[in-house]
């Protein structure tokens, strides 16, 4: 890289940017309505910077499940559906049975996918349907203000857990990703998190894996994203990240689960 | 045009895929099973995909992204297996999308579940009820372009005789591939001039809100111009009858019959039977029983489209029920009155009635 002295005794020539300014073309929209702190409009941003780099623009279609990001589907720039809660996988199949050669995949909270619509999945991995699942993973109900999922952490205080989740009351948390692996459909399955820049890479880095094996055939893939939700953790804001880290990244663990097939 | 002997489930399943029918979803359920198996095995071999789903919840759902494509698309079950689907079918119809249903019931318990349905919110389904395997065809195929013309679901209400009864029905000639409709959802939209979102509120690229009543407002206005255009019916006798049977479905065939041996023996009796259960063919009804004295409602359940008929008579004539509960063992929906001779003798005393 080519040295450039800073000179620091006159204004610069171009300004200084925002982040926004840099939002990949198939964001509609560089602001969006959710909390601050919010780690979902992270993960919606690699997500269609990565169909860009996949030259997917014109090819891709995105199915959206029901919690806070659906507020983000009007600035999606690809085509769109708007699903029920939970039925995401099951639209998605139907969609890539029609179009094979579109990059499908679908948006969805635990809520969503891990609550209401666990049987779609599972099913949609075991069919091996070649279209890609990413799960918003918070732990907890953020668009109703802050209630338990099946995947809130043993512990974690939420509106119906108050003392926090307690197994003998509550249930044991479901770790989707681990769940998803075994199915022999499945071909890519992977948990990344948006708490801090190596992961945001490295979580990118996971979805164009997951995104390269439905394309090249090889199965059903699923991205795990964990997002920060200091709404519904009533944790201060700038909080979020190291309570992702620390709490909610204790018991689902980030990392490749199960890695593409070999090619030969 | 060949003839050929086919059981309803067959033929059905032949005339959608002559209109261009290429995604199938299902989960088996007496009678409903054997119109999976056809399109399992038809459908692929014409280019679709049929796919045994593993619930009738992922059923509706694989439908709904195979429609979002723009293909035409359906699924079925019983009205048991539609009870599960409801959820699906009140938004298909908010995102105005042309899914076909079929219900092939358990008798005609699901008139209610057909016309008024268990989904949320202001929705209206339009719904076809065949009389016999040759109608059906016809209206299968028809049933593809209405529910594309207006963008909005058609359910086709047959039962256990539909599907399982075989009769020499003409081969559906294949109609010409129909053209990708322009809102479709494929992943093309940003290369046709932007992306294509179909959402249950309305909701379109770019927007920041939306206005619900005013969405609500139109969804209103194009049911209520549906339910003025797609009223269809048949009758048969009515001009100068005392009692006009009202049937629908395969039960109607029995009345039929029965109507006209009763004019041949010289009684002023009427048939008429809405082959729209929704919308209701309200205006013909009215004009068919004018003259009649007594409406006799021919239906086998505890008392359904009874409520349709009254509230199109307005008291103008007694509305008696001539049907009832009636099924066979296995609650498949065969029941007594599946005879001519029961069918006659109820209509005869409600000719009785209406002379005393």
């Amino acid at each position: 890289m080519k040295s450039e002295t800073i000179r620091t005794d006159a204004p610069p020539a171009r300004s200084a940017k925002r982040t926004g300014e840099f939002a990949p073309e198939l964001q509609l929209s560089v602001d969006h309505d959710l909390c601050p702190g919010c780690g979902e409009p992270l993960a919606l941003r690699l997500v269609l910077e990565l169909i860009e780099e996949l030259g997917h623009a014109d090819n891709a279609l995105g199915i959206v499940g029901i919690g806070c990001y659906t507020a983000l589907g009007s600035s999606i720039g690809v085509d769109m559906v708007q699903a029920l809660h939970g039925r995401a996988p099951s639209l998605a199949t139907g969609a890539k049975r029609m179009r094979p050669g579109t990059l499908v995949f679908t948006l969805q909270g635990d809520g969503d996918m891990v609550n209401e619509g666990l049987q779609e999945v599972i099913h949609t991995a075991a069919r091996g349907e070649r279209v890609t699942c990413v799960l918003l993973n918070n732990g907890v109900f953020g668009e109703t203000g802050g209630h338990m999922t099946a995947t809130s952490v043993l512990g974690q205080r939420t509106k119906n857990t108050l003392d926090g989740r307690d197994a003998a009351r509550h249930g044991h948390p479901i770790s989707l990703a681990e769940m998803l692996a075994p199915l022999g459909g499945a071909a890519y399955i992977a948990r990344g998190s948006v708490h801090d820049a190596p992961n945001i890479v490295r979580t990118k880095n996971m979805l164009r894996h997951a995104f390269e094996a439905q394309l090249a055939g090889e199965g059903f893939s699923l991205v795990e994203i964990l997002t920060m939700c200091p709404t519904g953790w009533f944790v201060p804001t700038a909080k979020g990240p190291g309570y992702l880290d620390d709490v909610i990244g204790a018991v689902h663990r980030i990392g490749e689960i199960k890695a593409r097939p070999p090619r030969t | 045009m060949t003839r050929r002997l086919m059981e309803g489930s067959e033929a059905i399943a032949e005339a959608a895929i002559a209109a261009g029918c290429k995604f199938f979803a299902g989960y088996p359920m007496t009678p409903f099973t054997e119109l999976l198996e056809a399109f399992a095995a038809k459908l692929p071999a014409a280019g679709g995909a049929c796919i045994n789903a593993e619930s009738e919840l992922e059923a509706v759902g694989m439908a709904w992204g195979a429609l979002a494509t723009g293909a035409r698309a359906a699924t079925g079950s019983t009205g048991q297996g539609l009870a599960l689907m409801q959820e699906s079918f009140s938004e298909l119809v908010r995102a105005e999308l042309p899914l076909v249903v079929f219900n092939m019931a358990r008798g005609q318990f699901d008139y209610f579940q057909a016309t008024r349905g268990g989904g949320h919110g202001d929705y209206r389904f339009i719904v076809l009820a065949p009389i016999d395997v040759t109608e059906a065809t016809a209206l299968t195929q028809s049933a593809f372009e209405i529910a594309e013309r207006w963008r909005n679901p058609v359910l086709i209400y047959g039962d256990y005789l539909l599907a399982h009864t075989a009769e020499a029905v003409e081969v559906p000639a294949a109609s010409a591939p129909p053209r990708a409709p322009d809102w479709r959802a494929d992943g093309s939209g940003r290369a046709r001039g932007g992306p294509r979102h179909i959402s249950p509120i309305g909701m379109q690229p770019g927007m920041k809100g939306i206005d619900a009543e005013v969405f609500w407002q139109r969804l209103h206005a194009k049911h209520e111009q549906i339910a003025a255009t797609e009223q269809r019916f048949e009758a048969e006798h009515c001009e100068d009858a005392e009692v006009v049977v009202v049937a629908f479905g395969s039960l109607a065939r029995f009345a039929r019959h029965a109507v006209r041996e009763l004019r041949r023996a010289g009684a002023r009796v009427g048939y008429f039977r809405p082959i729209s259960l929704w919308p209701f063919p309200s205006e013909a009804l009215a004009r068919a029983s004018t003259g009649a004295r007594r409406i006799a409602v021919l239906e086998q359940n505890a008392g359904q489209m009874i409520d349709d008929v009254r509230l199109t008579v307005l008291g103008r004539a007694p509305v008696v029920a001539i049907g009832g509960i009636s099924t066979d063992a296995h609650g498949f929906g065969i029941g007594r009155f599946f005879d001519p001779e029961q069918v006659r003798a109820r209509i005869e005393s409600a000719l009785e009635r209406s002379a005393a």
